[in-house]
């Protein structure tokens, strides 16, 4: 099981088996062509206006997703992702202020430098204290939520029009929103170039395997580190996303995102044991997240049935992930526990 | 002649950090007196029998939500849902005190064996992951909540049943308070069943090695089951505690009782990976986080400080729990 991810290349292309090993990534494309169309039927002229509001407001979700896509397939987990995303939309709102792109763009290098040392700050603790990342990161997210009110004890700030406008513009044609060109250049230029390196493999074997990648000769500490920076960094991407949705910093905007990431991991077909999936899927969840809510409201749900419908949807997607394979067999026992990091 | 004496000494060091390995409950009450000594330090005069009672009267919810938990992680689970059904079961309770308390009670502790089923049956019957079957419920509860909470209002003020204020907040002889009796009878069904009855031993043992387990032939997914209306229940129980003891309700009671209900039971020195542990410590554990923020209030620092120095000294205190004991997590 573990092996898989890295002897992927040596493997004769198979395409039962590619599908097979997939398919819970084809059946999230899926519900995403399935949710799309149903809200273009629903939508009386949906335009360039509905994609755009669409990207926007998945953005944030979506680099959360990301960040807690790294960290678990590094066979971790990180409760403080939408507390760190509020410490970075915090401070970018505070010192972005009535400033001009070019300060903006430094406050956000800083902001990001910043998320990926909290990040990796969250994985040293866990690491030296040897306390479970999910106690660690839960208490973190208290520690990072606290440093947030500090920083803006209420929703203000903001930041210049031409920033906000990497997510709200668009580029070329009205057709495609610029924050979709942001998230895929952002995460392309980091995730691309990790994947493919050797820290990639090394976050991908230890998330599968710790003991099988330490007697392969993997440094688990230093992966382990790099994987909740890496969070850190995405989750700072996070903040800065926030704040071009949304206009303003907010100290408590943040902390849905943790619950929200970790589903759109799940239903992005990334296992929570670690070391299975990609980062491709989570986008994809969190757009399917972000239109479902409003989709239902649009055709006549109660708009407070947002949180219950997003819940519902996590525990059906992942109970029926867990039906398949135990109506298939019941030769191996699946561990029911939790993460093994 | 000093060198004996270094010897003597780091003889006598290493026996101690022994004793302290094999009783690791001793450094929890350690730590728990000298939170107790600071307050002392702090604001002489304030430790007293009335200050031991509010405490206490203060620590039960958290202290019976942490049974449940301890319950649950015992079998290498967590339940994530335990503050929004604190809150759930509080707010109905209050809500529904116009139909009579029996009713209100009843409906809140329903909500509690309710949740608790659900999240059994996604745990131990559909093999979800307890951390995103429980997140997953948790946003079902407070979302459905808020929903309630809307189209309940015209049926009545909500109010804290009588009873249910009287079990949170009241007091025998006017210093020992009721909670603390509900909270003494759930530990010591607690600890006593974990120890001497058959389901308490497969709770350990299910969360040791559940593949054993069912090779057994340990119908390991009743014991999750069961764990988890168990957790779902005490949750309830908790809330009803909760908010008798502030008597109102609101739609983020409990919310607060998220990191500590995990907090009091790794502090307390049960693993979440499973199968080792014990009520014993988590009850030190709730203890220890309800008198570290009675120093917090009593320092009258600002709520965000406040925020950051809790989270950080609970990542402090399991690392400590950690290293004297040499258990990894």
């Amino acid at each position: 099981m573990s092996a898989q991810a890295i002897a992927r290349p040596r493997v004769a292309p198979n395409v039962a088996r590619l599908l097979r090993r997939n398919a819970w990534t084809l059946g999230t494309y899926g519900l995403f062509v399935a949710v799309m169309i149903f809200t273009v039927a629903i939508h009386p002229n949906y335009g360039p206006f509905e994609v755009q509001s669409l990207v926007v407001g998945a953005l944030p979700l979506a680099f959360a997703a990301v960040a807690e896509a790294c960290v678990v397939l590094g066979g971790g987990i990180d409760l403080s992702i939408g507390a760190m995303m509020a410490v970075a939309n915090v401070v970018a709102a505070r010192y972005m202020n009535h400033h001009d792109f070019q300060t903006a763009i430094l406050v956000s290098v800083l902001v990001l430098v910043g998320g990926t040392l909290a990040g990796a700050l969250n994985g040293v603790i866990a690491l030296r204290t040897r306390v479970p990342d999910i106690v660690v990161t839960l208490a973190m997210s208290f520690v990072w939520g606290g440093v947030a009110l500090l920083i803006l004890p209420q929703p203000g700030g903001g930041a210049p029009d031409g920033f906000l406008a990497l997510a709200s513009g668009n580029v070329l044609t009205p057709w495609i929103p610029a924050g979709i060109v942001l998230l895929i250049v952002v995460v392309g230029a980091i995730w691309i170039p990790v994947k493919l390196s050797r820290i990639g493999l090394a976050l991908y074997a230890v998330g599968s395997d710790r003991t099988a990648a330490f007697r392969r000769g993997v440094r688990i500490g230093p992966t382990r580190v790099f994987s909740y920076a890496l969070g850190g960094f995405f989750a700072a991407c996070g903040g800065l996303a926030l704040l071009m949705s949304t206009g303003i910093g907010s100290p408590l905007a943040g902390t849905i995102y943790t619950l929200s990431a970790i589903s759109a991991i799940v239903l992005g077909g990334v296992s929570l044991a670690g070391g299975r999936g990609g980062v491709m899927g989570p986008i994809i969840a969190a757009l399917v997240l972000t239109m479902v809510p409003a989709d239902l409201i649009l055709s006549g749900t109660d708009p407070n049935f947002g949180q219950v419908i997003q819940g519902t949807l996590i525990v059906l997607v992942v109970m029926a992930g867990g039906l398949a394979p135990l109506l298939r067999s019941r030769r191996r026992a699946i561990v029911p526990g939790a993460s093994s990091g | 002649m000093s060198a004996p004496a270094t010897g003597l000494r780091q003889g006598r060091w290493v026996a101690f950090q022994g004793m302290l390995r094999d009783r690791p409950s001793l450094v929890l009450v350690g730590v728990l007196l000298l939170l107790v000594l600071a307050i002392g330090v702090i604001r002489p005069g304030t430790i007293g029998p009335s200050w031991v009672a509010n405490t206490i009267l203060f620590a039960a919810p958290l202290g019976i939500v942490a049974a449940g938990q301890t319950l649950v992680m015992l079998t290498a689970g967590i339940d994530l849902s335990v503050a929004a059904t604190m809150t759930a079961a509080a707010y109905v309770a209050a809500s529904q005190s116009y139909f009579g308390s029996a009713r209100a009670v009843l409906l809140a502790l329903a909500v509690g064996l309710v949740v608790g089923l659900v999240n059994g049956l996604g745990v131990a019957v559909f093999r979800v992951q307890p951390l995103i079957m429980t997140l997953g419920t948790g946003l079902v509860i407070s979302g459905g909540l808020l929903v309630y909470s809307l189209n309940v209002s015209h049926q009545g003020p909500p109010a804290v049943p009588d009873i249910v204020r009287y079990v949170g907040a009241g007091k025998l002889l006017g210093i020992v308070p009721v909670s603390a009796f509900l909270w003494a009878a759930i530990a010591t069904i607690v600890i006593v069943g974990l120890r001497q009855t058959g389901y308490g031993r497969l709770i350990f043992a299910v969360g040791d090695n559940p593949i054993a387990c069912r090779l057994a032939g340990v119908r390991a997914w009743l014991v999750l089951l069961v764990t988890y209306v168990i957790c779902g229940f005490l949750s309830g129980v908790a809330g009803l505690v909760l908010v008798g003891a502030i008597n109102a309700a609101d739609l983020s009671l409990g919310d607060v009782y998220l990191l500590p209900s995990v907090a009091a039971v790794v502090i307390g020195g049960t693993s979440i990976y499973g199968g080792n542990g014990g009520y014993a410590g988590s009850l030190l554990g709730a203890l220890i986080l309800t008198v570290l923020s009675s120093v917090f209030t009593l320092l009258d620092a600002p709520d965000p400080l406040k925020q950051i120095l809790y989270g950080a000294i609970v990542v402090l205190l399991a690392a400590l729990y950690v290293r004297t004991t040499g258990d990894d997590g």
